[in-house]
């Protein structure tokens, strides 16, 4: 009985992982994993900080355009927007698949952050910006040097969940036949016939970098306490 | 040095300035004075346009204020603010506070700015502060910090907006102390306060304002001696 457990699990990591190589797959499906969702989380950022000041300021025409934009990226699926910014948009170019899929996720998660921003930005007192404007700095530098160093650190714990929803969006890459984690386990499971144990692995795998990130999240947040 | 003509400022349907008229002199102290809502504040807002008036003309220097907005960054420099709320920027050291803007905006190089800030928290009664963040200061020792923060981009008046309405009982002289010596040295000001003592003994002249006009105005022996209007008698006789 023993013996026979023992067996089974041997053939699977055997199949699954040594033959052929196989547990490079997984490397290698992690490592694309990792660069799309930081490049992604870059461009995120990026957009979201752009975005969020566009919707705060004065100016109707921007108000509209980031309305628009983030109302769009929240109302569809991520899959949607990445086959569709794929094929439509970018698909009829030369440029490698990691960066188009980096530039749509990106995108989709630069909505998200827009509206953290956003609040985060709302959530500082509203003296803070007469101070730094009576003391003459124009509403470009008051949000550079006094608004957004402030903003950002109210929103950092929610930044880096929202990175943690992220890393698990671009379980679809494989869509557009990226070879990421999720694709790898794919791979794997059909040349074994085995749907469990290359999946549970690559389900360990995600398991094992969200909850180092949520750690992480943990210590952030204790660390800001300390500095209020 | 600055001249207010008939300046109006509603918020929607409410009119909190009713035609606000005044000249305030170099070198002057004026306190205003006046009941919750009356708007000295809003007044005192106006000048730096940190509050958009409805209408009416704030000329400082000559300048009109409202003709030339977009020179309002400009036009601020000259006009330093100090507010109930201190407003310091909480992630930056005090020193970086008073830095800011004689760096950012003045574009002085940062060892000449240092050497500025720390004379002027020398000034204000804090030498040994220099590193700290302004969440292990006590209010009175923020408000000093604010108070040298302004005075960095050397203004040729301060706007003080009820200065020690937020600090505990104990802490109120240290600050106006500090706007006394400031008052002394020639300093333009003017002060919205509820420190009748600091209008009377610092004031050159006293504005009264009630429900968004100037009622009534004056030395501090006028103003405080012999009240003209009934509505300063009775304020006044509240207060004092």
């Amino acid at each position: 009985m023993l013996e026979g457990i023992f067996r089974i699990l041997s053939d699977a990591i055997y199949f699954n992982l040594i033959k052929e190589d196989r547990y490079m797959l997984f490397i290698d499906g992690l490592k694309v994993t990792i660069q799309l969702t930081v490049f992604a989380a870059i461009i995120g950022i990026i957009i979201g900080l752009v975005m969020a000041i566009a919707k705060l300021t004065n100016n109707k025409i921007l108000n509209r355009i980031a309305t628009i934009y983030t109302d769009v990226i929240r109302g569809t699926p991520s899959v949607v927007q990445l086959i569709v910014i794929y094929y439509a948009i970018l698909g009829s170019s030369q440029l490698p698949k990691l960066l188009v899929a980096s530039l749509a996720f990106g995108i989709n998660s630069g909505a998200y952050v827009t509206e953290l921003i956003r609040a985060g930005i709302l959530a500082v007192d509203k003296g803070q910006m007469e101070a730094a404007r009576s003391l003459g700095l124009s509403y470009a530098q008051a949000m550079r040097y006094v608004i957004v160093p402030q903003a950002i650190k109210n929103i950092l714990p929610a930044l880096v969940s929202e990175f943690i929803m992220l890393l698990k969006e671009t379980a679809v890459a494989g869509y557009i036949a990226l070879d990421d984690l999720t694709r790898a386990g794919n791979i794997v499971r059909g040349r074994t016939f085995d749907p469990y144990t290359p999946f549970i692995l690559v389900a360990l795998i995600y398991l094992y970098i969200t909850s180092m990130l949520t750690a992480f999240m943990g210590r952030l947040e204790r660390r800001l306490r300390q500095i209020d | 040095m600055i001249k207010v003509v008939d300046l109006h400022k509603s918020f929607g349907n409410l009119e909190v300035l009713k035609g606000i008229n005044t000249e305030i002199q170099k070198g002057e102290v004026v306190c205003v004075i006046g009941a919750s809502g009356s708007g000295k504040s809003t007044f005192l807002r106006c000048l730096n346009l940190l509050e958009e008036p409805t209408k009416g003309e704030i000329y400082i220097d000559g300048i009109s204020l409202v003709e030339h907005k977009k020179d309002i960054n400009r036009l601020r420099q000259k006009v330093g603010m100090v507010f109930q709320q201190f407003n310091l920027f909480p992630h930056m050291t005090v020193l970086e506070n008073i830095m800011l803007a004689p760096v950012k905006v003045k574009r002085i190089p940062e060892e000449e700015a240092r050497r500025k800030a720390i004379e002027l928290l020398r000034k204000v009664g804090l030498s040994d502060k220099d590193d700290v963040y302004p969440s292990q200061l006590s209010g009175g020792q923020k408000q000093r910090v604010a108070i040298a923060r302004a005075l960095a981009m050397d203004p040729e008046v301060m706007l003080f907006d009820e200065p020690t309405s937020a600090l505990d009982p104990e802490m109120v002289g240290e600050v106006l102390a500090v706007m006394k010596q400031l008052a002394l040295e020639g300093m333009t000001m003017v002060v919205v306060t509820h420190e009748m003592g600091f209008a009377r003994e610092v004031g050159d002249r006293i504005l009264f304002m009630d429900e968004g006009v100037i009622l009534e105005e004056g030395t501090p022996e006028e103003l405080f001696g012999n009240p003209k209007k009934e509505r300063t008698r009775a304020f006044l006789s509240k207060v004092l």
